[in-house]
């Protein structure tokens, strides 16, 4: 179901924990499960909790707790904007509109091509840089500016 | 991270270059040795936390609890693993400094477990991060390899027959998870929902061992405490409020970022450490603590110190040092509809007070914002804040009550405006204009 290379990974997460706590792995596996097939179906999460030698239904309540986890397909890139007050004091709400009015979407949609789904996001620890958007839950970008959303929109293929 | 501390800061000292981070250049600065000095002169475990307890050092992660003190709850002659756990989750609206200590001087906090760890007999310890800057947690991984490989983390650490391993834990998205007891379930694998206590984690913890959490910048501040004594940093604070601390400052001041000054400085230096405010507007209120602490009005903000008695007497708590600077072209009744509506997304659902009534609190604070308002509105929203506080597991409870509680009373006038006119004391366009977004487009 994942590749040897996204096993491996989940292997080095388990060495972490002590012997008999493999379930402490979880949370990286499904990170690394997403990153590999994109989101997360029943089956997935199913996987990894065998592999893990954990309930299914555990390993599913993690993955449905945790707002990084997708249990429904996004698209391309997964664009998170962080509107939360501190950054909606320098922007972060606008940039939000902004990427709304230029992709045609909304909050938890996805472009008709499927590129980009975009979603609103809580405080990501960034406040000072805002407004500040995940890309893929893996690449932060900040002072997303007008000409800097542009430009990121145009570099993302 | 802006350095321009009236003292030669500590924590963010010698931070330049692309390289800081790395084994090399922490070394070439002087570090490790505090870890080296305990473990070459066999300073006793008691004698560590007796520096911890002389500095003064509070907790970093909004608590301000004495860290030597939390430090010595954990049982001596238990048999069995215990355990150190950092806390990087850093999700409390305002607050970044964790980032930047991780990301510009992670061996600093390695070297502040690992001193942990001795002190209180722990051979294991996890970083918890969160899970939004990967960047940052794959570097703490490498700068966990760097430690490896030079002796510093592992089996007998040095040749002294200590030993300490210590491992990275990312998060994926839950604000609760910076709780403590709920971070602890979430490194075992589980939903982040906090545990009751009684039992604290000293005693049960991590797999219902022994263990300690500290925020990041916590275990930063303990190889200075070691390598200069606890009075010195004491010395650097002031009484009651050792060293010196890291604010993480945003929204309306010109130069955003963290700065690191010592307790006790006054907010007015800090502002202008930040380029003061932008555009020259006037200071309406301010969120000291980050966004769980009670909302300040702007002309009483002026007149505190940053420390945690100052800011406890202007009513409200320095917590994580998170200071939100809010200007006049802000609606208050907006600023609080946002804060509710995080509170209500981040509640854990475990208690009914809290389940319900931060969905609650949203719902009215969003009414009332869009016109909807009612006349018992804020009768409401204080009875509901009032069945909040105290009748939780957890403090979340009472982050989402005290900012509803400090809005309304500092701000009444514009609660009452919106449920009376059915719009914004402050005029939409000058809202608009706050943020400086659209300006970049013309
Ligand atoms: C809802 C909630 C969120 C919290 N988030 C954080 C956090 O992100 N980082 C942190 O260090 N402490 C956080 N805390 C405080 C921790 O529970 C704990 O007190 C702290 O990590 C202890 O470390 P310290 O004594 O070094 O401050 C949070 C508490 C609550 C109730
Ligand atoms: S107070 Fe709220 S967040 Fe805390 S345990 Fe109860 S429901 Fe969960
Ligand atoms: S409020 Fe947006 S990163 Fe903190």
């Amino acid at each position: 179901m994942l590749t040897t290379e996204s096993l491996q990974r989940i292997d080095r997460e388990i060495e972490k924990y002590p012997a008999d706590q493999k379930q402490s792995a979880v949370m990286a596996a499904l990170a690394i499960a997403q990153e590999e097939r994109g989101w997360l179906s029943n089956e997935t999460i199913e996987f990894v909790a065998n592999y893990l030698g954990m309930a299914p239904i555990a390993a599913y309540e993690v993955a449905s707790f945790y707002s990084m986890y997708d249990l429904n397909p996004v698209g391309k890139y997964k664009l998170t904007v962080c509107t939360n007050l501190p950054c909606m004091l320098s922007g972060g709400v606008d940039a939000a509109e902004y990427l709304k009015a230029k992709l045609g979407i909304g909050f938890n949609e996805t472009t008709v091509d499927g590129k980009f789904t975009l979603k609103e996001g809580e405080c990501m620890g960034a406040c000072g840089d805002a407004p500040v958007m995940l890309v893929s839950n893996r690449r932060m970008c900040s002072c997303m500016g007008p000409e800097q959303i542009d430009r990121l929109l145009a570099e993302l293929e | 991270m802006t350095i321009l501390g009236a003292i030669q800061p500590m924590l963010t000292s010698g931070l330049d270059g692309d390289n800081a981070w790395r084994l090399e250049h922490y070394l070439k600065r002087g570090g490790y040795s505090a870890l080296k000095k305990v473990l070459a002169e066999k300073i006793s475990p008691d004698e560590i936390i007796g520096e911890v307890k002389k500095s003064g050092l509070r907790g970093r992660g909004g608590a301000g609890f004495p860290t030597g003190l939390k430090w010595s709850f954990m049982p001596r002659d238990y048999q069995g693993n215990k355990y150190v756990v950092c806390n990087s989750d850093e999700g409390e609206p305002g607050t970044f400094k964790d980032r930047d200590i991780l990301r510009y001087n992670p061996h600093s906090v390695i070297e502040g477990m690992a001193i942990a760890g001795y002190a209180m007999g722990a051979s294991c310890g996890y970083n918890y991060i969160h899970g939004e800057i990967w960047e940052i947690y794959k570097r703490f991984e490498e700068a966990l390899d760097e430690a490896r490989s030079a002796g510093l983390l592992g089996a007998n650490i040095l040749g002294s027959g200590f030993d300490f391993d210590l491992f990275a834990h990312h998060g994926y998205g839950a604000y609760i998870c910076g709780e403590e007891t709920a971070l602890l379930e979430s490194i075992e694998g589980k939903k982040g929902q906090p545990r009751y206590k009684p039992p604290f984690p000293a005693n049960f913890g991590l797999y219902g061992k022994p263990t300690t959490i500290n925020n990041t910048e916590t275990f930063a501040s303990i190889p200075w405490i070691v390598n200069l004594g606890g009075d010195a940093f004491l010395n650097a604070g002031k009484p009651n409020n050792g060293g010196t601390k890291i604010f993480s400052i945003s929204g309306h001041v010109n130069k955003p970022g963290n700065y690191e000054i010592p307790l006790g400085t006054p907010f007015s230096t800090l502002l202008e450490m930040a380029g003061g405010m932008r555009g020259g507007r006037r200071l309406k209120a301010c969120i000291p603590g980050g966004s769980s602490s009670p909302v300040v009005p702007g002309d009483v903000m002026m007149q505190c110190t940053m420390d945690y008695d100052s800011i406890a007497k202007a009513g409200s708590m320095l917590g994580s040092g998170a200071v939100i600077i809010i200007d006049e072209t802000v609606c208050m009744v907006k600023a609080l509809e946002r804060l509710s509506y995080f509170y209500y997304e981040e509640s854990c659902g475990q208690c009914t007070p809290c389940r319900e009534g931060t969905s609650w609190l949203y719902k009215i604070v969003h009414r009332i914002e869009n016109g909807n308002g009612r006349e018992d509105d804020l009768e409401l929203l204080e009875s509901i804040t009032g069945n909040i506080m105290g009748r939780t597991i957890c403090a979340l409870g009472d982050a989402a009550a005290l900012p509803v509680q400090s809005f309304v009373k500092h701000f009444r006038d514009e609660f009452i405006y919106h449920i009376e006119q059915k719009k914004c004391l402050v005029p939409v366009d000058i809202q608009r204009a706050g943020s400086g977004f659209f300006s970049a487009l013309s």
